[in-house]
């Protein structure tokens, strides 16, 4: 029995199977466990613990050095964590390099911070690169799916021509994230999207954010320090302190907490305004 | 799923009725495009209406809900009326709000072939060549009044600025052009000797190489190597801090970029390259002298003897003097094509490249004057 067993694992090496493929309508998107990182003398994430259910926008917070971004670029493979997991739709690929490769970077979508448009390409070239890479469409569909991105994120086609260095920061912004959303994602990484825009850029953003959320149902993990985008994009709101997830839920719960730091930060001088929206 | 047709199409009547069916998505957009053109009325088609069932979609993405909306617009267009039935629900917004896209781009500007076209990028070049000879002398004028300033208040110079410069232009830049002066003299001397053996002429691979050496190879080499090296560093890092607004910031704060940047920078390169020059002549002569004696038979002594014959000091001379001026021009080109520097990556690497080129050139543009010059003056 046991001969046999061994037997037919070996054959199995040779037998490609099926391809994998994600399956994005499990409810939940991201699942986080005990994620540690640890640089050399620093240890930023002392094991943090979170899911991101399919379709809502979570929004995380945390004072600056609280190691917000090194949550993001590790939950986007950009640094390896020490030890951990995290789930995307169920396949864990923190080890794995293939499977993000094939399966998961064409299922995400990622906003930085500044935008990192391609300088030496045009929006148009910028928003197609993902599609270029990924599918084999012709010149004209390509185009015409690269128009209607940038109408969604409200903006001309005439900004198609024009190179990064010509745009203002809202418009960078806005042509960053049609370029995340090329691939139509299911999830969307959004680094401080509202930061260094105007309030009514900043507002628009917002609202953008949501529409483009409903229409394609977008999974969207938010790192903001904007109340006002807590307030009117978030559905469920996560606070990272000291290396660890010290509260999650909807603002209801953070306004209601006696946590010192949420209280000063969602109920401080800055926050009232938000507050009694 | 992907057995089934995703476009089926029939006629009843003078109407087309397509039914869609699968995954309407990116992966599939290929398949879908094809088909969609292939359900395209042709004109004067005897078809009056099209009906797109939509009940048996099970995924609709932006890319399935634009080639809906294409195949819409087109049959609208040929003439027919176009409509959707059975669109579920969850795909109502997608396909309304790829419905607002109505100015298309047009295609991506074809590459330039007229003959018009041709002589515009000539004169663009022409034009570029004379901007670049203007922005030299304005750069030369800058850099000289930052430095008859610095006579005048000794204190706003960056003394500490240079010293760090010529240490990273001049000393850490001895060993490769050891090395690489004295691989060029072991050459020099082994070709002079492998040719003028047949005549008999051994001993005059002495004069070639040492006149050839002091006289032009090793300040060319030399000067090579430099703005290779530091020029182009001096471009990156001017043109980067260009990038990122820290020459603004310093023109805000009151200081004049040229006196904080570029000054300390070229008077490196004045001090540190004939310096250099002399450690590379000296390294030269010594893998000639070496090749000499072990390949040439000729003993050093006899090297070092015939050296002294033929070489005077006017031999030197001519060397050392080219060398600050043309570490001048390297220093020139490599901050006035940093501070050329537009926003993005790509301009960064042309202007490197840029000054690179233009400073080997016009380093040997230089050394042709000189070598006028000093005929006329019989040197």
């Amino acid at each position: 029995m046991s001969i046999s067993d061994s037997g037919f694992d070996i054959l199995s090496i040779f037998d490609d199977g099926p391809e994998p493929q994600l399956d994005i309508s499990q409810d939940i998107a991201l699942r986080v466990r005990n994620l540690q990182v640890k640089f050399r003398r620093q240890h930023v994430l002392k094991g943090v613990n979170f899911d991101v259910k399919r379709g809502e926008v979570l929004g995380f917070v945390g004072a600056s050095g609280a190691g917000k971004s090194v949550l993001l670029r590790t939950m986007i493979g950009l640094i390896q964590p020490t030890s951990g997991t995290i789930e995307v739709f169920g396949q864990e690929f923190s080890k794995a390099k293939e499977l993000r490769e094939q399966l998961i970077e064409r299922h995400w979508g990622i906003l930085f911070q500044h935008g990192a448009l391609f300088s030496a390409l045009t929006v148009r070239q910028n928003v197609q690169f993902p599609m270029r890479e990924y599918l084999n469409l012709s010149p004209r569909l390509l185009d015409e799916v690269a128009a209607a991105k940038l109408k969604m994120v409200g903006l001309p086609p005439e900004a198609l021509n024009k190179m990064p260095s010509e745009l203002s920061g809202g418009m960078i912004k806005r042509v960053a994230l049609a370029r995340a959303l090329a691939l139509d994602p299911a999830i969307v990484f959004l680094d401080e999207p509202t930061s260094g825009l105007d309030p009514i850029s900043a507002g628009e953003f917002d609202n953008l954010i949501r529409t483009l959320q409903r229409t394609l149902g977008l999974t969207v993990f938010m790192v903001t320090h904007d109340l006002d985008s807590l307030h009117s994009v978030c559905d469920r709101i996560a606070v990272l302190a000291d290396g660890k997830v010290i509260a999650a839920g909807p603002m209801s719960t953070m306004l209601a907490s006696e946590h010192p730091w949420l209280k000063a930060y969602f109920r401080g001088k800055r926050g009232r305004v938000g507050a009694t929206m | 799923m992907s057995s089934e047709a995703l476009l089926a199409a029939a006629v009843v009547g003078d109407r087309l009725e397509l039914s869609a069916a699968g995954d309407w998505t990116a992966d599939r957009a290929n398949d879908l495009e094809r088909l969609v053109m292939a359900a395209a009325l042709p004109t004067q088609s005897p078809i009056k209406a099209v009906r797109v069932d939509m009940e048996r979609v099970a995924k609709l993405d932006t890319y399935g809900a634009w080639l809906l909306e294409r195949l819409l617009r087109g049959s609208r267009e040929s003439g027919a009326a176009a409509d959707v039935i059975n669109l579920p629900d969850q795909f109502r917004t997608i396909v309304e709000t790829v419905h607002q896209t109505t100015e298309l781009p047009d295609p991506e500007r074809l590459r330039r072939t007229s003959v018009l076209d041709w002589l515009a990028t000539v004169g663009e070049n022409i034009a570029e060549v004379g901007r670049s000879a203007l922005l030299f002398a304005q750069m030369l004028g800058a850099v000289t009044f930052a430095f008859l300033r610095v006579f005048w208040r000794p204190r706003t110079f960056r003394f500490t600025s240079l010293v760090n410069q010529i240490d990273l232009v001049g000393w850490r830049a001895v060993p490769i052009i050891l090395l690489i002066t004295f691989l060029i003299g072991a050459i020099l001397a082994q070709q002079g000797i492998f040719h003028f053996r047949r005549f008999g002429a051994d001993v005059f691979v002495v004069d070639m190489v040492g006149i050839l050496v002091l006289r032009e190879i090793g300040v060319l080499i030399v000067c090579v190597m430099v703005a290779g090296r530091s020029g182009s560093a001096y471009t990156a890092e001017i043109g980067s801090m260009k990038m990122r607004e820290e020459i603004d910031a310093l023109q805000t704060m009151g200081f004049d970029p040229i006196s904080v940047l570029v000054l300390p920078r070229i008077l490196a390169l004045v001090i540190a390259v004939p310096m250099l020059t002399f450690l590379g002549e000296m390294s030269a002569l010594y893998g000639a002298g070496l090749v000499a004696s072990l390949y040439g038979g000729i003993q050093p002594e006899v090297f070092m003897q015939r050296l002294r014959e033929v070489i005077s000091i006017d031999h030197f001379m001519v060397g050392m003097v080219k060398a600050p001026f043309m570490a001048m021009t390297i220093g020139i080109v490599a901050c006035v094509r940093g501070l050329e520097t537009k926003g993005s990556a790509e301009s960064l690497g042309a202007q490197t490249t840029a000054a690179v080129v233009q400073s080997i050139f016009l380093v040997i543009v230089l050394d042709g004057i000189f070598a006028v010059f000093f005929a006329a003056i019989d040197k």
